[in-house]
């Protein structure tokens, strides 16, 4: 377990970077993560994605694949490979301070 | 518990920059082993691997438009012999009689519904929007007389088996 600061806030990450605890994120963190993953500007659409997995995880306790993403905001696949490119289910969790999802599709 | 005055990065785009790339050639057309394919396939996308599907022989009815949506499932010839999830057995003889197959079918897709894993159409639709290059075979397309028209609209064209191997030179390979 590590301890880094990011945006001014003090956060438990895991080996690869991920927040460990989804309570010590607050919305003023996501810029600074996305930054740090290459997407300069958060729009309104990424808003909608990082603001749907933080309300879905806390309801389902763990974080929604790719697909349960698409169909549950009704946002197509290609537009989150577009605004999450290459990786998308990873790096919406990586931005919305939760672990990466676990289910296979 | 250590201190970390540079944020530590997941390596995102690592990967891609690899210019990793998956072959995966489907030549079945029974629901459970259509399955496989399309879920590796859907992983692999969304690690943003190059993913090429090839669809041949039964694997034709995966993309064929009159059969995608009605694979079935049956224990004649499935040396497992059971449901997912139970361990019950069904004997071949009963596995043969008439509405086994439809039964069989009908629950096997209760499941895989239950898990929030779409149909067989729709997870068409999910590769697509992922990036998915979807070929048909082209002796398979012959010999059921079929042409582009027939095929599920994502699938960029018929090619032959040797055109298949020239366009994914240097991927790994995953035959289903």
């Amino acid at each position: 377990m590590t301890t880094t600061t990011i945006a001014g806030h003090e956060v438990e990450v895991n080996e690869e970077g991920f927040l460990t605890n989804p309570a010590q994120w607050s919305e003023d963190l996501a810029p600074e993560l996305a930054r740090l993953i290459g997407i300069e500007t958060l729009t309104e659409d990424h808003w909608k994605l990082i603001r749907f997995l933080r309300e879905d995880h806390a309801a389902m306790g763990e974080t929604a694949t790719l697909r349960r993403a698409s169909t549950q905001t009704g946002m197509p696949v290609k537009t989150l490979f577009t605004l999450f490119p290459v990786k998308p289910a990873k790096k919406m969790a990586y931005v919305s301070g939760l672990p990466k999802p676990k289910g296979c599709v | 518990m250590t201190m970390s005055d540079t944020p530590i990065v997941p390596s995102f785009d690592a990967d891609e920059s690899s210019g990793r790339k998956l072959a995966i050639i489907c030549s079945k057309g029974n629901l459970d082993m259509a399955y496989p394919g399309l879920i590796l396939a859907n992983a692999a996308l969304g690690e943003g691997v190059e993913t090429h599907l090839f669809f041949t022989f039964w694997g034709f009815d995966i993309i064929n438009k009159a059969t995608m949506g009605d694979l079935k499932f049956s224990f004649v010839g499935n040396t497992a012999m059971h449901m997912p999830g139970h361990s019950m057995g069904i004997h071949h003889m009963l596995g043969a009689l008439p509405g086994a197959t439809a039964g069989a079918t009908k629950f096997l897709k209760k499941q895989i519904a239950d898990l929030d894993v779409p149909d067989v159409p729709e997870f068409l639709e999910l590769l697509s929007g992922s990036g998915a290059h979807m070929w048909a075979c082209r002796l398979s397309a012959d010999m059921n007389h079929l042409t582009e028209d027939d095929l599920y609209e994502g699938v960029e064209a018929i090619i032959s088996a040797s055109d298949f191997i020239e366009l994914t030179d240097g991927a790994q390979l995953l035959f289903i």
